[in-house]
């Protein structure tokens, strides 16, 4: 498989390679046992790391580190970051169950980048289905190393050491024993692990595959839990960034006599970036309303309206992701030939908190808190707007308020550093709300186009697929159809590439495009389905061969309680399946339409998720009770307005969000498949949210809808006349 | 000269020297230092930042400070009594009613003042009530069964 283009929302051009300082950090740390595995990637991974950069090269070396301390307690150092989808609490999981001590005595340090190694960023569900295994590999190279100890220390040959709770002893003589801490005792010890160490297997889990509790859920429920706009500096100043009134106008005057004529307010003009700082927020909020700038207009002709014809002439012509047999030869086979097209609108991240960044200058290196889902590529940010080397940067990660994809680019890191030079001061910059709307780098727009073709039998025959701007991700159908060919076209994230097709900065929004072509496909599958005159979970259990796919449809439809019927049955009832990044999904729903007005009441939904092994299970159903309820937003109300660069929606008093009233009752059935790589939780939940309660709309009134989101208006207009 | 806006904070008088039309929001998290109220979007839409005031749910960034004057204002912070967190609180940890966090200082405070009216809430009562809270990581079905369970657990010690 070839690596999309930005496989993770990285909107930011090629980077420097990044030195690895692992010395430095070797150096900071205490006495006790330090692993650093050093492993290289491979095959999808290394191509993925360097799509991440631009084609770069990609290091040659990943790292995962962790020490053993004398007080016998873990810590695991890593890049990764919190932003509520359980990484704090899932990730020691893994390191104990191949050290082999009690989760409880690891602890976590996130997202520090003087502390930790080098991480892409927290993005794409790679926690667990990418850094998992670097992690647990670190972990099983200490524990080998301890056993080496131990075996010197106890005397005994290592076939004979067993090892449990942080402890080694002797399998002969129980008594025989020697804690960890025991053998750190005093010492310094740096160790460097360069082959890939033999990992448990899933039969021999004692941690991983059991729910635990939410690491950062007393924090939270306290208001402990600091967030970048919670830190506080000795002199700082927070900053306001005037917003233009449209995307593509051009600032021609200000005046800032009004804001300046404040006491304590300061407006700074650095080119495009106009910021009113103050030593209170809120006067900074006030002082930058009252500063006069005049732009000339946008040229931008685009609405939320015409910007799907824009988008289809903009589109590059595209590759083929997937192709097989020869769909000349298919449509000769079909009975029925089909052809539909699929529209999706821009969606926001709106995450709850904004984008919000404080950095401190001293002695010529800086400090920053920013809220972002990759810290080292803020390092680099800041580094570049401070104009000092990456090396006198100092990143460190509150909390992050939400991301879904929305925090990956750090610009409020970079107006905050250029303010803190300007200033000779730390500053914090936050955005307000309606700033966070007008500046999001929203989920693309996109159109696909499905024709295809059955046999008299209902068996699909061919399968002719374009995707126009939701990229590559989930494209690919997993049916087994002899002629098939999925094309790929159009930029799916940056600011619209050379066509400049979006008239505003796009990036990753929780499980990018997937979203969009899942909603295609099952949508697609299930007009299939009715055509044939056959149930939709039959039809698709007809026409899959795989196994794994097939286990979790059926699987999903056993827990919902689905009797086969064709659709539409007016029951309500909509089913899906999908393949998002290695896991396996499918979603049942109920719905209840009011054709008179043309609203929804979801009912109930489930999930069945497989994602190898749920690592932490607890984990896996909080999102996705999270992905179901997230992605109610994304089926029925979420939909970014805007005309002439100007973006109409800058609140949620337009911008609907779900809210409790919507919530229909949600169940997870998690499916195990030991034996394949293990694969994350965050996002596939959502990417299949949008395509199942589109087949219960049309299953309980016949309205099938071809556009996202599902409207009232569009769902009165799509029932059966 | 501005003159001292005295009210009660957490249960301690306080006589914060500001500006009487700052929002309430602002100065809890400056010059009080209290951070856990949070701003979200700044209109009252999303109730990151509610307080209680008196008891009732409040939206600080929509409330001058002089609107409290004399008055009892409540935040996350305040409801730890010597270390033992509110029934609520537990509530919220035990069932991971919460994800990025950032709702849950104003899902707990609407929750409290809800409980106050109505200590034996269905569960529509607390869909409810907690309506006009945001949340964007979709941890609502927690936030209900905690708020249920918060509940229940209130009632069966009033009656011990």
């Amino acid at each position: 498989m070839s690596p999309e283009k930005y496989p993770d929302g990285d909107m930011d051009e090629a980077r420097p390679a990044v030195a690895l300082r692992r010395r430095d950090f070797l150096k900071t740390l205490g006495g006790g046992l330090i692993v650093v595995a050093t492993l290289s990637l491979d095959g999808e991974e290394l191509l993925q790391e360097q799509a991440r950069r631009g084609g770069q090269s990609a290091p040659a070396d990943f790292n995962a580190y962790l020490r053993v301390g004398e007080d016998g307690r873990v810590t695991c150092y890593t890049g990764k970051i919190e932003q509520g989808q359980g990484a704090m609490t899932v990730l020691p999981l893994m390191l104990a169950e191949e050290l082999e001590v009690a989760p409880a005595s690891v602890d976590m340090v996130l997202g520090d980048t003087d502390l930790c190694p080098y991480d892409g960023g927290t993005v794409g569900s790679q926690c667990v289905r990418i850094f998992g295994p670097l992690l647990r590999a670190a972990a099983a190279e200490a524990r080998v190393v301890l056993v080496e100890m131990a075996s010197e220390k106890l005397q005994v040959p290592v076939e004979r050491l067993r090892v449990k709770d942080g402890m080694v002893f002797d399998s002969a003589k129980p008594g025989t024993k020697v804690t960890y801490a025991q053998l750190v005792q005093g010492k310094k010890i740096e160790r460097h692990a360069s082959a890939k160490p033999a990992l448990k297997a899933p039969a021999d889990f004692k941690v991983m595959g059991r729910p635990a509790a939410r690491r950062d859920a007393r924090d939270k429920a306290t208001g402990r839990a600091k967030y970048a706009g919670d830190i506080r500096v000795p002199g700082m100043l927070y900053a306001c960034i005037l917003r233009p009134p449209a995307h593509g106008a051009k600032l021609k005057t200000v005046d800032a006599s009004a804001a300046e004529a404040v006491a304590g307010v300061r407006v700074v003009r650095d080119g495009d970036l106009v910021a009113a700082l103050h030593e209170l927020p809120d006067a900074a909020l006030a002082a930058v309303a009252k500063i006069k700038a005049e732009y000339d207009p946008s040229l931008s002709l685009l609405d939320d309206v015409n910007i799907y014809d824009h988008l289809v002439k903009n589109a590059a012509p595209g590759r083929a992701v997937a192709q097989g047999g020869d769909l000349a030869e298919g449509v000769k086979l079909a009975a029925t030939t089909v052809e539909s097209t699929f529209l999706n609108g821009y969606v926001a991240h709106a995450s709850m908190e904004t984008h919000t960044a404080l950095v401190e200058p001293k002695d010529g290196k800086a400090t920053a808190w920013v809220s972002t889902q990759a810290p080292f590529r803020a390092k680099e940010d800041v580094a570049s707007a401070f104009g000092i080397p990456s090396k006198d940067v100092h990143v460190i990660e509150p909390y992050v308020g939400g991301g879904f994809g929305g925090k990956s680019g750090n610009p409020q890191a970079v107006q905050a550093a250029k303010l803190a030079k300007i200033t000779g001061r730390p500053v914090q910059v936050f955005r307000t709300r309606a700033d966070e709307f007008f500046l999001d780098t929203f989920r693309p727009a996109a159109v696909v186009n499905i024709k295809s073709g059955l046999s008299a039998e209902g068996k699909i025959v061919f399968w002719d697929y374009e995707v126009l701007f939701a990229g590559e991700r989930s494209s690919q159908q997993f049916y087994a159809i002899p002629h098939h060919r999925t094309v790929v076209r159009g930029d799916t994230f940056g600011s619209g590439g050379a066509a400049g097709a979006h008239p505003f900065g796009t990036g990753a929004w929780r499980g990018p495009g997937s979203n969009t072509n899942i909603f295609a496909r099952e949508s697609f599958i299930d007009i299939l389905a009715a055509k044939a005159g056959i149930d939709p979970v039959e039809f698709r259990l007809l026409n899959l061969s795989d196994e794994r796919m097939k286990r979790v449809v059926r699987i999903g439809a056993d827990k919902f309680g689905w009797k086969p019927a064709k659709g539409p049955s007016g029951r309500g009832f909509g089913f899906a399946c999908a393949d998002y990044l290695g896991t396996y999904l499918s979603a049942a729903a109920e719905v209840a339409v009011d054709k008179a007005t043309g609203k929804v009441k979801v009912v109930r939904m489930l999930c069945a998720h497989d994602s190898g092994v749920a690592v932490n299970p607890a984990g896996t159903v909080l999102q996705i009770e999270g992905c179901f309820t997230m992605g109610l937003g994304a089926a029925f109300t979420e939909e970014v307005h805007f005309k002439n660069g100007e973006v109409k929606d800058l609140n949620f008093d337009t911008y609907q969000i779900p809210r409790f009233s919507w919530l229909p009752k949600i169940e997870a059935a998690l499916v195990d498949s030991p034996g394949v790589p293990i694969s994350g939780a965050g996002e596939p939940a959502i990417t299949i949210t949008q395509a199942v309660l589109a087949n219960a709309v049309f299953d309980a009134c016949g309205a099938r809808l071809y556009r996202l989101p599902m409207t009232p208006e569009r769902i009165r207009a799509a029932l059966p006349k | 000269m501005v003159e001292p806006i005295p009210f009660r904070l957490n249960g301690k008088s306080v006589r914060p020297a500001v500006d009487e039309d700052r929002m309430l929001l602002w100065v809890l998290r400056t010059e009080l230092g209290l951070t856990g109220a949070k701003y979200g979007c700044g209109e009252g839409f999303c109730g990151t930042c509610t307080v209680l005031v008196d008891g009732e749910p409040v939206r600080s960034c929509q409330a001058p400070v002089k609107s409290v004057r004399g008055k009892d204002v409540l935040t996350i912070e305040g409801l730890e009594r010597d270390g033992r967190l509110h029934p609520l609180q537990e509530a919220f940890i035990k069932h991971e009613a919460m994800q990025c966090g950032f709702c849950t200082s104003g899902m707990i405070l609407t929750a409290y003042a809800l409980l106050a009216k109505n200590p034996k809430p269905t569960e529509k009562d607390v869909r409810d009530g907690l309506e006009d809270n945001l949340c964007r990581c979709g941890t609502h079905t927690r936030v209900i069964q905690a708020v249920l369970a918060a509940a229940s657990e209130m009632k069966t010690a009033v009656n011990k």
